[in-house]
């Protein structure tokens, strides 16, 4: 019953999005504020439904229903009570709900807080938001259906694939989506720019919240989808430009661009027709992941549809969205006309070459994902892009952000000097050339590519805190550094979260120590200063799983500091072998053991990597999440677009 | 983010007899084992990195070095064998690269229509910085905009407020 009610409220979203989408839209043009008026109270019901739907869906999987096609499909009775509840999206048709929900709650959210808003941009605003709805809704209703019975139902459920009833993974697609789908603010005051033909200072500040949110929620996806890979995967690999984290990535980038070109909107009116298509693109690219992850027409983990039916209808939603977009921005864009006139050497230019760098490096990574795809179809070669051209393509670019950014954030606005940013910077750079030459000197015949990450990562840290202190005039009083507006700090713990990420990965890269073995019971073997012994296995038994668990004992000089528990569970109902590696987190490196097979001749595999830096590598994604979400409660957004109010919305959603 | 996995679910109850089948199936074989590690550190160091740049043809965007699967296995010991034998690193790879085509490398070479592939990013950052770098000299020249005078609402409202 419940599940009927949730289909009917599905059906009935879809309804008052299509009313959503043309009602208010006609009242814009027309002036009729009492058509305007209708966006808000359908803004609000549309989520209700959705959120209601969503509700029944999960319901049916907490409590078990396998009358539902989707819940025998994807669950089991005897999973444990969380992965019932994440498996509500751990599969095609859930998630795409997840998804639409996402869309009506940012929908929502810009009806509640969007009362400082001129009454017409609003209304346009709400209704693009309603007509991403009733695209995806159609989607979901005639390709996807979650709630769709079975004639018999059976015994039990064939539940959900190991590798993501996991923790990490059970969070890691709602934060995901709330990024991917935040970014459809950010479009939707876009185009209802473009329709109004007119984008100003005011404009750069309501949608700069919304893309902050979405940014924050993004960062905070990935990292935990590499942190979850890192862990699960058994070899300890935390990036793998698989197309489907490309998919991921790329909106990243662009939302990380537009976040900076819409600084620029705001305080100096420029940039604007950049930033419009910006927020078009990086909706876009969000739009190009779903259709990556769920047409199969690029193979990944993650493509748990490979149905061309629904990847059509996704590329029909993309083609009409992005070109109806784009076609209105190649109509309007001359009308955003810029005013603030600045120099060559500015935070202006500072910003546009952010921009250019992280505009560019999205298309690296886009031509990247695409090509075997193009190749084949093109030149009837069948090739593969793999890490080594991404790696190679994709880490100039980065580079060149690490070296330019802390100058690039202490010049002035309007005219600046570069001899002066530098000036101020010389300690910093002092400091990090010293660690850099330091880390030279402390390896023997490696790659310089330890010293040198050090050495950037540094930079980028030393040079985000003295940023941050010459904001207090230089002063060094701490009561003027802790009553600097909010979006500095934000900028600063930004800026130094990437420095650290940075670090941390050219230091893992480097300096990981990796061993093989046939591991005999109590005799010990040393790797990087760590000598491990194998002290037994034996048979567990878990909830849904059998496990094979082995005791490691590590000790550091003769003193014992862990026993790590590496396991290999079989899952039997899904017929399918995980790998559980056991790690012993420390600050500045990892212990990484994982188990393999028993040989006939006696012992064990064991492989053992010793890994510095990793935690540093989510540390720094996490101070960038805290940077955003800093900026986000700062000051001037408050009295804007009720954005602080954003993140306290966003939570039960999850 | 992928790993190579058994392939599909089997409908209906399982049999105890299938169940054990497909758990001896899938016990996961480790990446790189050690039998199949070389005496001499020198050719083995070069036989890892030879591997990490060759897919693994059933698994999913894996180099041989990372994967689990039989075929990979076979693949590592090819290269091991080739090493061994004498050949130079691109002996290595062109010997792969002979029997199971292009698509093993994860690393496309940069001939004919993959210009365009590698082309693609710096062509595209030129592009980029001219266009910026016009852009700024437009903006550095630009004569500043007269602000436009305010409509006789915006007055009326201005003295309004002036008089309060």
């Amino acid at each position: 019953m419940i599940t009927e009610l949730g289909h009917f409220a599905l059906i009935l979203a879809f309804l008052v999005a299509i009313v959503q989408m043309i009602v208010p839209m006609v009242g814009a043009h027309k002036r009729w504020p009492g058509w305007m008026a209708v966006a808000e109270p359908a803004a609000s019901v549309q989520f209700l439904l959705t959120g209601f739907a969503f509700a029944a869906l999960m319901w049916a999987f907490i409590t078990s229903d396998f009358s539902l096609r989707l819940v025998v499909l994807n669950s089991h009775s005897a999973k444990p009570m969380l992965y019932k509840i994440s498996g509500t999206w751990g599969n095609h048709e859930g998630s795409m709900l997840l998804w639409v929900l996402i869309v009506t709650l940012f929908g929502a959210m810009a009806a509640w807080f969007g009362g400082g808003l001129p009454p017409t941009l609003r209304a346009r605003v709400l209704g693009v938001q309603a007509a991403i709805a009733v695209a995806f809704f159609a989607f979901i209703l005639f390709t996807s259906n979650p709630f769709l019975r079975m004639a018999v139902p059976p015994f039990d459920g064939q539940d959900l694939n190991p590798l993501l009833q996991d923790p990490g993974l059970a969070f890691h697609p709602p934060f995901l989506y709330l990024g991917y789908v935040g970014l459809s603010m950010a479009f939707s005051f876009a185009v209802a720019a473009l329709i109004e033909g007119r984008v100003d200072a005011a404009w750069g500040r309501w949608v700069r919240p919304w893309t902050l949110a979405a940014w924050v929620f993004l960062t905070i996806g990935i990292a935990l989808g590499s942190w979850w890979a890192y862990y699960e995967l058994g070899w300890g690999g935390f990036w793998f430009w698989d197309p489907v984290e490309n998919a991921s990535f790329m909106p990243w980038l662009l939302a990380a661009a537009l976040l900076h070109s819409a600084i620029v909107v705001e305080k100096r009116e420029s940039l604007k027709s950049w930033t419009i298509l910006l927020a078009i693109l990086a909706f876009g690219f969000s739009l190009i992941g779903t259709f990556i992850v769920r047409s199969g027409l690029l193979t990944s983990v993650h493509a748990f549809a490979n149905d061309p039916e629904r990847g059509v209808f996704i590329l029909g939603i993309l083609g009409v969205f992005t070109g109806g977009a784009l076609t209105l921005f190649a109509a309007r864009a001359q009308a955003m006309e810029a005013k603030g006139i600045f120099g060559m050497v500015s935070r202006e230019s500072a910003l546009i070459l952010n921009n250019i760098l992280l505009a560019v490096s999205c298309f690296v990574v886009f031509v990247g994902t695409m090509w075997p795809m193009v190749a084949e179809m093109f030149f009837d070669r069948k090739l593969s892009v793999g890490p080594p051209f991404f790696n190679a393509a994709f880490t100039p670019f980065m580079v060149a952000i690490g070296l330019a950014m802390p100058l690039g954030a202490m010049l002035p606005w309007k005219r600046g000097r570069l001899g002066r940013a530098a000036w101020a910077l010389r300690y910093a750079f002092g400091l990090a050339l010293a660690l850099g030459l330091l880390a030279w000197a402390m390896q023997t015949g490696r790659s310089a590519l330890g010293p040198v990450g050090l050495f950037l990562g540094a930079w980028v840290v030393f040079g985000s805190a003295v940023d941050l202190w010459s904001r207090t005039g230089k002063t060094g009083s701490l009561a003027r550094l802790f009553r600097l507006p909010r979006a500095d700090w934000g900028k600063t713990v930004a800026h130094a979260g990437l420095g650290i990420t940075i670090f941390a990965i050219a230091g893992l890269t480097a300096w990981e120590q990796e061993d093989i073995r046939v591991a005999q019971f109590g005799q010990p073997f040393e790797v990087g200063g760590f000598t491990l012994t194998l002290e037994g296995v034996e048979e567990v038994e878990g909830p849904n799983y059998l496990s094979t668990m082995a005791q490691v004992r590590l000790e550091t000089s003769g003193r014992e500091i862990a026993t790590l528990t590496p396991e290999k569970r079989t899952y039997p109902v899904a017929r399918m072998p995980t790998t559980e590696a056991a790690i012993d987190y420390r600050i500045l490196r990892d212990v990484y053991v994982v188990i393999g097979d028993e040989q006939a001749g006696g012992g064990w595999t064991v492989r053992t990597y010793v890994k510095p830096l990793t935690n540093w590598i989510w540390l720094g994604c996490l101070l960038m999440a805290l940077g955003g979400t800093l900026s986000l409660s700062d000051r001037r957004f408050r009295v804007a677009a009720g954005a602080r109010k954003l993140r306290a919305g966003g939570v039960p959603a999850e | 983010m992928r790993a190579w996995v058994v392939q599909g679910r089997w409908g209906g109850t399982p049999s105890y007899l299938g169940l054990v089948l497909a758990v001896l199936l899938a016990a996961p074989l480790a990446a790189v084992q050690p039998d199949e590690v070389l005496d001499d550190p020198a050719l083995e160091e070069r036989a890892r990195e030879i591997s990490r740049d060759l897919r693994c043809l059933v698994c999913r965007n894996e180099s041989i070095d990372e994967s689990n699967a039989p075929l990979a296995r076979d693949l590592r010991l090819l290269v091991r064998e080739r090493l061994v034998a004498g050949d130079s690193d691109g002996e290595v790879v062109d010997f792969v690269v002979d029997r199971y085509g292009e698509y093993v490398l994860l690393k496309p070479t940069a001939d004919g229509a993959n210009l365009v592939l590698w082309a693609a990013g710096p062509l595209m950052l030129l592009l980029a910085a001219a266009m910026g770098w016009a852009y700024l000299r437009g903006r550095s020249r630009a004569a500043p905009v007269q602000e436009t005078a305010l409509t006789p609402e915006e007055k009326a409202r201005l003295n309004e407020l002036l008089d309060k």
